[in-house]
């Protein structure tokens, strides 16, 4: 329902023909290409493709993670209007977590071992909002209440916690400041699958709560159907394709896109051959992304509406 | 800690870190060790480290030809200042400086060498044998290894060095009983990453036999490392040879570095001050022993690029913007 | 506490395989030590002082698992023997006067230099590519190269007779009596800065590369990566998260440094005179008192030990896995 703003709520976050690129000693390689997304208020957005496609990439270059020898060579990144890539080093700092956060891959390598979770969790409050130590540790305890950990676990070291147990930890940590956008970089890979749909369930609980918008990266296409309302998919650096979520599962129309989908066949239908792309099938110079139907984009040739020929190779 | 042992202490620092190992071997069937040496000529601290070496091999090759004679003889001149006629100064003993300190380089650089030699041949048995064969076995030669390790070394060669007759046999002995276990420990975990790579238990599965696996497939991989411990191993060879022919726990007959030191503080040179006397052996060690840590930077460099000096920016500044 | 049971145990099989060597090693050499002892000590020893000798170097025809035992049996009386050097001075008694000196100079030394060592390698992590990390290790590695005695007598040399900043030998002022007096104290401090700064700068390189190396290492964890993120302050990243995560290596070498230092400390006493249980193991090896000899051996062993027992116990209590263990 619209109403009488005078303004368009504003997106949250708006990347704009990003490219990051890794200079080696010898040689340098492009792992994100010209790729622009939006994502607006209360949105999840959910970007899939392969191992080494270049989302993680694109996803730490948002909040300036990347270390060296990475470096964003091109492109924008507008965080409620402001350019993330001009902030100072102090600007930063008070960005970072406190209007976007991310949860990384494997909780355990991302919680500090010698460290007990209430300290680490109590640094975020001392550091942004200036609490003492004590007041930390009450919101701290709030926190694991949020996530249905018991406030004892205060006093645990990490790998006294199971797996998902952390990884709940570390979406609590995420949260802490209501940021207005979360970063999820494959939250789940790491765990078993029961402990994959509770992690998910959660997620979607605290974005009804709490309303902030989620960057959600996964290799896993069939997960983020319930989760996201849009998605993009990318390969080797750039987007293929791009729209709602069910549209695109209903109408993929990229090549790439058709066989991620593939690749995680359903539970339930007639059990199809898995036959991916063919041997040796790649993609090359891959075109900027054209509308194929509204709010639908995909890396098609605009005139044939094919994907480049000879551009396989 | 001297560099006898700062390598040890970056040995004994990288090997301490729970799960990783010091250097990336490149993992494979007896893969082409990537030109190792080559690559290491590239390097520029190697290379200055093996150009250094190569002049004080040089010098030891020809000190016969360059100062022709025998140093130790003891003339009426008496200690002298550094001069033209002898460039380096004399002994209280009228023993020119300069040609002991050549004459010395080749029984601290024989002794130093053997040491390292026989020391790492030693651990390279022990740690892969421990790594390989694991369980009991392993827990066994652990425990020596970890006793050697433990006990501390000056005072063991010293009482060892004491109670055996004195002569070069015996320091390169006691030498290398006290210098071979730290290069067990790490070529041992070394070893035990590359164990459990899937490329071995390829061969094991195929039939190979253990002996063959452990120098044919494993060892080759640990090119590097073995390296390291070898150089490591020398460095504590020449300085612990000083150290205790210093003592006069060596044989003092033999003209080396350390002896040198002995007969200067002996004689009363340092207290009279005639500083030339112990200088030059004392320099001549540092830098041999300088060297090879520089060869040994090299090769770790080169083995574990995260080492290289990284362009690296100030912490906490964020991703680099280049548009 | 498993773990400390096992290392417990380490610590003894390693005490005994020291004791087991002091007590092979006489029985082993060859030639004959007590008629060379008799010489050196000009037949002053008394008949009980040889048959004693014989008894420690096993000539008195017993059996040898009888003398294993008596030698263990000996030792927890805390009797090793007579010194031959200094006659008829029990060896226990000569140590015991000695090894304060030692303990003094090691310990100093030893904290100096991990502390600096430490801390340089903290800060040239933290600003890679810095001065501090592309200047100062290749210089330290240098001066580390230098044998210690080389360079102690290189201070000896240039502070003690050249400048003449500071004494030349010994512990204290000839004619000085101990005494907790400010003056007697700094008298001691006097004499032991160019000992002590000696050891410290040989060492102190290795300190700050292996913390470095650490260091560079423990950055790149993903936890760091988290901190980075979360937006905390770089200091405390540096310090609360990094520096200590890599302090854990670096405590478990700080075990092995000891008996390094020992090493160090010895041959460091030898060039400044300074009267410490490495200047008394010299004389003792020149004059071969064999009994002495042996003593200082297994006290400098058990103090190492003892000392390596004592990290370990820090070292449970600073890392939290090993504790639940």
């Amino acid at each position: 329902m619209t109403g009488i703003t005078d303004a368009v709520p504003r997106n949250v976050l708006e990347v704009s023909d990003l490219s990051v690129e890794y200079r080696g000693e010898n040689r340098t390689t492009r792992a994100v290409d010209r790729v622009s997304f939006t994502i607006g208020p209360g949105e999840a957005f959910g970007l899939a493709g392969e191992s080494g496609c270049g989302k993680s990439t694109a996803a730490n270059a948002i909040m300036r993670l990347l270390r060296d020898p990475a470096v964003i060579t091109g492109g924008s990144i507008l965080f409620n209007g402001r350019d993330v890539l001009a902030m100072s080093p102090d600007e930063l700092r008070s960005f970072r977590w406190r209007e976007v956060s991310m949860v990384f891959q494997s909780a355990m390598n991302s919680l500090n071992p010698v460290m007990t979770i209430g300290d680490q969790i109590a640094d975020i409050f001392t550091t942004h909002e200036g609490l003492t130590k004590k007041q930390a540790l009450v919101r701290a305890a709030d926190l694991l209440d949020l996530v249905q950990i018991d406030a004892g676990r205060l006093k645990a070291y990490p790998h006294q916690l199971s797996g998902g147990m952390r990884q709940r930890v570390v979406i609590a940590m995420a949260v802490a400041l209501h940021p207005m956008l979360l970063i999820m970089d494959e939250p789940t890979t790491a765990l078993d699958v029961v402990v994959q749909q509770e992690i998910m369930a959660q997620i979607a609980d605290l974005q009804r709560e709490l309303g902030f918008s989620i960057l959600f990266i996964t290799h896993d296409m069939s997960l983020m159907i319930e989760l996201s309302n849009r998605m993009a998919v990318m390969y080797a650096g750039r987007f293929v394709e791009t729209a709602d979520a069910q549209e695109l599962f209903a109408n993929p129309r990229h090549p790439y896109t058709r066989a991620l989908i593939n690749a995680f066949p359903p539970l339930h239908g007639p059990v199809g051959e898995l036959t991916g792309l063919g041997e040796g099938v790649r993609f090359s110079n891959i075109p900027d992304l054209v509308e194929v139907s509204p709010g639908h984009l995909a890396a098609l040739d605009p005139v044939s509406n094919h994907d480049i020929p000879g551009g396989r190779s | 800690m001297s560099a006898t042992d700062a390598s040890e202490v970056v040995i004994l620092a990288a090997s301490a870190q729970p799960e990783k190992v010091p250097a990336e071997p490149l993992p494979g069937p007896r893969a082409r060790r990537e030109g190792l040496v080559r690559s290491l000529l590239r390097n520029r601290k190697a290379f200055a480290g093996l150009v250094i070496i190569a002049i004080f091999l040089l010098l030891a090759l020809l000190a016969p030809v360059l100062a022709p004679g025998d140093p130790s003889l003891i003339t009426s001149l008496g200690a002298k200042a550094p001069s033209t006629e002898h460039l380096f100064g004399t002994t209280p003993k009228g023993q020119d400086v300069l040609a002991l300190t050549m004459w010395g380089s080749r029984s601290s650089l024989l002794v130093g060498f053997v040491v390292g030699l026989a020391a790492t041949a030693i651990a390279i048995l022990v740690g892969l044998t421990s790594a390989f064969y694991g369980r009991a076995i392993d827990d066994g030669l652990s425990l020596v290894t970890n006793v050697f390790l433990l006990l501390p070394g000056l005072p063991l060669l010293v009482i060892l060095a004491a109670f055996l007759p004195r002569g070069l046999g015996t320091v390169i002995l006691v030498l290398t009983i006290t210098g071979w276990a730290g290069g067990a420990r790490v070529l041992r975990s070394q070893a035990l990453s590359i164990r459990g790579k899937d490329f071995v238990a390829a061969a094991i599965v195929t039939g190979e036999t253990r002996f063959r696996i452990m120098f044919r497939e494993i060892l080759p991989n640990m090119a590097s490392i073995v390296m390291i411990t070898l150089l490591g191993t020398v460095i504590f060879g020449i300085g612990a040879q000083a150290g205790l022919e210093f003592l006069g726990l060596g044989d003092p007959s033999v003209v080396s570095w350390g002896t040198n030191l002995y007969w200067a503080s002996n004689d009363g040179a340092l207290i009279s001050g005639y500083w030339w006397a112990f200088v030059p052996s004392g320099a001549a060690i540092a830098f041999v022993a300088f060297a090879l840590a520089l060869i040994n930077y090299g090769v770790d460099e080169v083995s574990n690029p995260r080492l290289r000096t990284a362009r690296r920016r100030p912490f906490g500044t964020g991703t680099e913007v280049a548009r | 506490m498993r773990f400390v049971l096992r290392r417990l145990g380490f610590y003894l099989v390693a005490f005994w395989v020291s004791v087991t060597l002091n007590f092979l090693l006489p029985r082993v050499m060859p030639g004959d030590p007590i008629s060379r002892m008799m010489s050196q000590s000009q037949g002053r020893m008394t008949p009980e002082q040889v048959v004693q000798m014989q008894a420690l170097f096993g000539l008195d025809n017993r059996p040898i698992l009888q003398q294993y035992i008596g030698y263990w049996h000996s030792l927890f009386t805390g009797e090793m023997g007579v010194s031959i050097s200094r006659f008829p001075t029990p060896v226990s008694e000569v140590i015991a006067s000695q090894i304060g000196w030692t303990i003094l100079l090691g310990s100093t030394a030893l904290l100096i230099a991990v502390v600096i060592g430490n801390l340089l390698g903290i800060l040239a992590a933290w600003r890679r590519g810095g001065v501090l990390d592309s200047a100062l290790p290749p210089i330290l590695v240098f001066i580390g190269s230098f044998p210690y005695f080389w360079l102690a007598m290189g201070a000896l040399d240039v502070f003690g007779v050249v400048l003449g900043w500071f004494p030349l030998r010994h512990a204290f002022s000839a004619g000085a009596t101990p005494s907790l007096s400010p003056e007697f104290i700094g008298d001691v401090a006097m004499h032991l800065v160019l000992p002590a700064m000696t050891i410290v700068v040989v060492s102190v390189g290795g300190w700050m590369l292996a913390m470095r190396n650490t260091m560079i290492t423990t950055t790149s964890e993903d936890y760091i990566v988290m901190a980075e993120a979360k937006g905390l302050k770089a200091n405390r990243i540096m310090f609360r998260y990094a520096a200590r995560n890599a302090t854990l290596p670096a405590v478990t070498n700080f075990g092995m440094a000891i008996g390094f230092v020992v090493g160090g400390a010895l041959l460091t006493e030898v060039v400044f005179a300074y009267p410490g249980v490495g200047f008394q193991l010299l004389s003792a090896v020149t004059a071969l008192d064999y009994p002495l000899m042996q003593g200082i051996f297994l006290t400098i062993t058990g103090a190492v030990l003892v000392a390596n027992f004592i990290v370990d116990m820090v070292y449970v209590r600073l890392d939290p896995r090993v504790r639940a263990s």
